[in-house]
């Protein structure tokens, strides 16, 4: 498949054109040692055709949601996705775009980002948001770091419910900004309220947690504010209809991963990282954001603003190094948003609440499982114990007969109800687990 | 032929009371109470009650449309947008080169958008084939032994490259203080090295526009982790003492990074393994054509050499003797996760469309007719806009002046807005910030020689008109749904949400 568009007379035309006689010419003034001097060792070039079937074969090859009734969680959903998302946010004009430095081209993205973090402000209860970041755990790293500097102190402490991977992200990232997180113990599955002194930076929970557990996140939030740290939620958007926004329950800074707002699971991505946070954090903010102003004429329109923050303004002074966002899964967000509506995000809410605790009944009732946190709240997630069983095994077996269920958690297997989920298929789980375990 | 942009049709749109010519609404203005678009099935099981004091006590202020307004209101949002499909669009250092729809099919089949992350690895063998073999590609394009598919952009990729110099360091005894860039680098360059623990120490460009070796020289010491390049570098010049260079740093202990910002122009043709790098990223959203997306998603694979290989993020994908691949998380000196997940997959997926689509003898022409049409574009407008280094030869890109234009009260900016009424989007502005009235042009391999005399033709006419009436170019745009907009307004007091 070929792209560019030159005849063999076109490569001519411009060759004579720049005075060079032929195409090696172009790469003359390279030093010969460095100019690859053979083919490159990847098969030749393929029609449409063939690319689409070896495409076709790969996929082939792989489970998905739509052969195995999907029970997995762990940060990622199976979540609807209506039909409106991607036939809007899919538009070759958003689609083939790029960073709005021209805004008057750009005011269907700039717009759009204007609406996203309108929406993710309504949605948490926060003054301000940006136009989105890599993915929940580089969203936590980024809200870290403002934390870090808007309060000048170093430590970070995080609840130890908080999802495994987000930790690995923590710590990774932390070697460079010069923090190691510190566990904050948990009893029972819930975060205990730690000591906040005057070097803590900032308090991290995730609320619901990784256990799908409703943490004491006021609590523990009132400890932060109160010790001068900046308290910091990873939230489910998706939640946020039945349960308290992060502004409610006393986050300064709210972060999560925005898969489920519109975005395919796409085998880990691309995704979205929402922060959101106070207006008084709103110069130290990461990323690009979109503000609204107004032409020569006096018309609205909508241009990236605040960038003295951003990389090609203030280079190692910046607040991060992010340049190229997620900027069209914020859009499909928005898409997403708009359809679900105030109401729907409340049905959806106690849809999954009532389809886990329905699951959670039906599969703690089988002989050998049990619910590892027993009586403890969750939302739409839940750890399930099995009597000498190896966890990883028993979600192996159930992909078998039909069922996707996750992440495996210390000996615990996680199963996930959205409201995607019927009855029938959790009654299926159920039947499929109780015969897997006999 | 000349592409305009269409201005926007605002016949029976709502509108924003008081805005002059009648501008689109937003979701909020059109949300009126009771409306709405989604629907769900009736709940078949018991509801579950939220204990009190988790319970929201209000109700969230989300806009309330229905399907047909929400649909009005993203197409209009759409076709006030120009994007690649639309037009030319020469930014430079992006790689704005067309998007095969093939990979967007491709990328779309359930069989890659409905797998779950998590899955056990016996269920995603197709996903875990396909990174397999887009590694050996990219590390066969780069001249690199290892890949990682984690950092979701380039600058992603340039953090991770720098953590896994800084493990290497340490693994060595002492992680080392400073970097060094050249004044020419992108600002993503300076604020990764910060953010990995970094000082940076930046090396002068000469007279050429390129490194300037003795400068160089005399700032390397043992302090000194690493280096950060792009080559050619944002001046569009191929670093001709590259080797001098690489031998500078590695003489000291210290390790060189490829910043593939600019990978077009040397596809097939030259590997920055060839060249002394240790560690290099890809932009598969600039290089490999997967979409820009208005912003992002793309994608920033980092490949590094042999010895490197073990700091690489984990998991890696391994390949069993059986032929069967894994996820290997047992690598004890890796320096953990740059992503929550496995990085942006469902665009790696149009990239392998790119790869194997052109295939190893399709790359090597990609590169060749960049810099051409690069070499021809730079040649047509350099009259009117002289090269910023009028003896270099450029590459991919090229990066010229509007500096003769001053003297008519005429910027780069006014430039730039002129040619969107002249039907085009304009090259990037004001970068890199060593030129004065920088124009930094990448016109890619995908455009024809007409777009290419037509964009020259409309650069020289702005010229023109810039010395014969410049009011022109000053009220410019004019054709544009919103014409310039206030700027400093919208920083002094920001309004970032409704």
């Amino acid at each position: 498949m070929r792209f560019a568009p030159h005849t063999d007379s076109d490569v001519r035309e411009m060759l004579e054109a720049v005075g060079l006689g032929s195409l090696d010419d172009l790469y003359s003034h390279i030093p010969s040692e460095v100019l690859l001097d053979r083919p490159l060792d990847i098969p030749a070039g393929l029609s449409e055709m063939e690319l689409l079937r070896d495409l076709q074969d790969l996929a082939a090859r792989n489970h998905h949601a739509d052969d195995l009734v999907c029970f997995a969680g762990g940060g990622a959903y199976d979540h609807y996705v209506p039909a409106v998302v991607w036939a809007l946010a899919g538009r070759a004009e958003l689609q083939t775009s790029y960073t709005p430095y021209q805004p008057e081209l750009s005011q269907g993205i700039l717009q759009a980002l204007f609406e996203y973090q309108s929406m993710v402000c309504d949605l948490t209860g926060l003054e301000v948001s940006n136009a989105s970041l890599y993915d929940g755990s580089t969203a936590l790293v980024e809200a870290v770091n403002l934390a870090r500097a808007a309060t000048g102190r170093d430590r970070v402490l995080v609840a130890e419910t908080l999802d495994p991977r987000y930790m690995e992200a923590l710590r990774t990232y932390g070697r460079g900004a010069g923090y190691e997180p510190q566990p904050i113990p948990a009893d029972e599955g819930r975060a205990l309220i730690p000591e906040v002194g005057d070097d803590v930076a900032c308090v991290i929970v995730q609320h619901p947690n990784a256990y799908g557990i409703l943490e004491p996140a006021r609590d523990v939030f009132a400890a932060a504010r109160e010790g001068g740290a900046r308290a910091i939620q990873v939230f489910d958007p998706l939640s946020l209809g039945v349960l308290a926004p992060p502004g409610e329950v006393g986050a300064d800074i709210a972060v999560a991963e925005g898969q489920t707002l519109g975005n395919h699971l796409s085998f880990g991505g691309p995704y979205l990282g929402i922060i959101a946070g106070g207006m008084r954090d709103v110069r130290k903010m990461p990323g690009r954001i979109s503000g609204e102003t107004s032409d020569v004429d006096g018309r609205t329109g909508y241009v990236l603003t605040l960038q003295a923050r951003e990389q090609h303004i203030r280079r190692e002074k910046a607040t991060s190094n992010i340049c190229t966002d997620q900027t069209l899964m914020a859009v499909a967000a928005a898409v997403y948003l708009a359809w679900l509506g105030p109401d729907g995000l409340v049905e959806l809410g106690e849809a999954c609440a009532a389809k886990a605790r329905h699951a959670a009944e039906r599969l703690s009732a089988i002989d050998g499982v049990g619910l590892t946190f027993d009586a403890v709240p969750f939302f739409k997630e839940f750890a399930l114990s099995f009597d000498g069983r190896d966890p990883a095994r028993v979600r192996d077996a159930l992909v078998d007969r039909g069922f996707m269920v996750g992440p495996v958690l210390g000996t615990s297997l996680m199963v996930a109800c959205t409201e995607a989920r019927t009855r029938g298929e959790i009654d299926g789980l159920a039947e499929a687990m109780d015969k897997v375990l006999r | 032929m000349t592409e305009r942009p269409r201005p926007a049709t605002h016949t029976g749109a709502p509108v924003r009371t008081g805005d002059p010519g009648g501008f689109p609404a937003t979701l909020k203005d059109l949300s009126r109470a009771g409306r709405r678009a989604s629907s769900f099935p009736s709940l078949d099981v018991p509801p579950a009650p939220i204990p009190p004091e988790h319970r929201r006590s209000d109700r969230s202020p989300l806009p309330e449309v229905g399907e047909r307004d929400l649909v009005r209101h993203f197409t209009r949002l759409a076709q006030r947008n120009y994007g690649v499909d639309t037009g030319f669009y020469p930014l430079g250092s992006c790689s704005m080169k067309y998007n095969p729809k093939i990979a967007e099919v491709a990328a779309g089949q359930p069989g890659f958008a409905r797998v779950h992350p998590l899955q056990p690895d016996s269920t995603v063998q197709g996903a875990l084939d396909l990174l397999w073999r887009l590694e050996r590609a990219l590390c066969e394009v780069t001249g690199m032994a290892r890949a990682t598919f984690q950092p979701a952009a380039g600058a992603s990729g340039e953090l991770t490259g720098l953590l896994i110099m800084r493990a290497f360091h340490t693994r060595n005894g002492d992680p080392r203080r400073r970097i060094v860039i050249p004044d020419s680098a992108h600002g993503t360059n300076p604020a990764s090295v910060r953010m990995a623990g970094y000082q940076v120490a930046t090396v002068p460009s000469d007279a050429r526009g390129l490194v300037d070796l003795s400068a160089l020289e005399k700032l390397v010491g043992d302090d000194v982790a690493g280096l950060m390049i792009t080559n050619p570098n944002t001046l569009g010049l191929f670093e001709e003492d590259i080797q001098e260079i690489a031998r500078t740093i590695h003489e000291v202990g210290g390790l060189l990074y490829y910043d593939g910002a600019n990978l077009n122009a040397i596809l097939g043709r030259v590997r920055p393994g060839d060249m002394g790098f240790d560690i290099v990223h890809m932009n598969t959203h600039k290089t490999f054509a997967t979409p820009h997306g208005g912003g992002g998603p793309g994608a920033g694979p980092v490949a590094v050499r042999e010895r490197l290989v073990p700091f690489l993020p984990s998991p890696l994908v391994e390949q069993e003797p059986d032929g069967t691949f894994r996820l290997d998380h047992e690598r004890p000196e890796s320096i953990g996760r740059v992503h929550g997940f496995n990085g942006n997959f469902g665009v790696l997926v149009r990239a392998y469309a790119y790869v194997f689509g052109n295939g190893g003898d399709g790359l090597p022409r990609v590169g060749e007719r960049a810099v051409l049409n690069s070499r021809y574009l730079a040649q047509r407008v350099k009259e009117e806009y002289p090269l910023a280094f009028p003896d270099g030869k450029p590459m991919h890109e090229f990066v010229s002046t509007a500096r003769p234009l001053k003297r008519n009260g005429v910027r780069a900016t006014d430039v730039a807005k002129r040619i969107i009424d002249l039907g085009f989007y304009p090259s990037t502005v004001y970068f890199p910030l060593i030129v004065e009235e920088a124009l930094m042009v990448e016109p890619t391999e995908t455009e024809s020689k007409e777009t290419l005399d037509a964009f020259a033709e409309s650069m020289i006419q702005a010229a023109r008109e810039a010395r014969e009436d410049p009011e022109i170019l000053l009220q410019a745009p004019v054709t544009t749904p919103v014409r310039r907009l206030n700027e400093a307004q919208a920083a002094r007091s920001p309004k970032i949400r409704w």
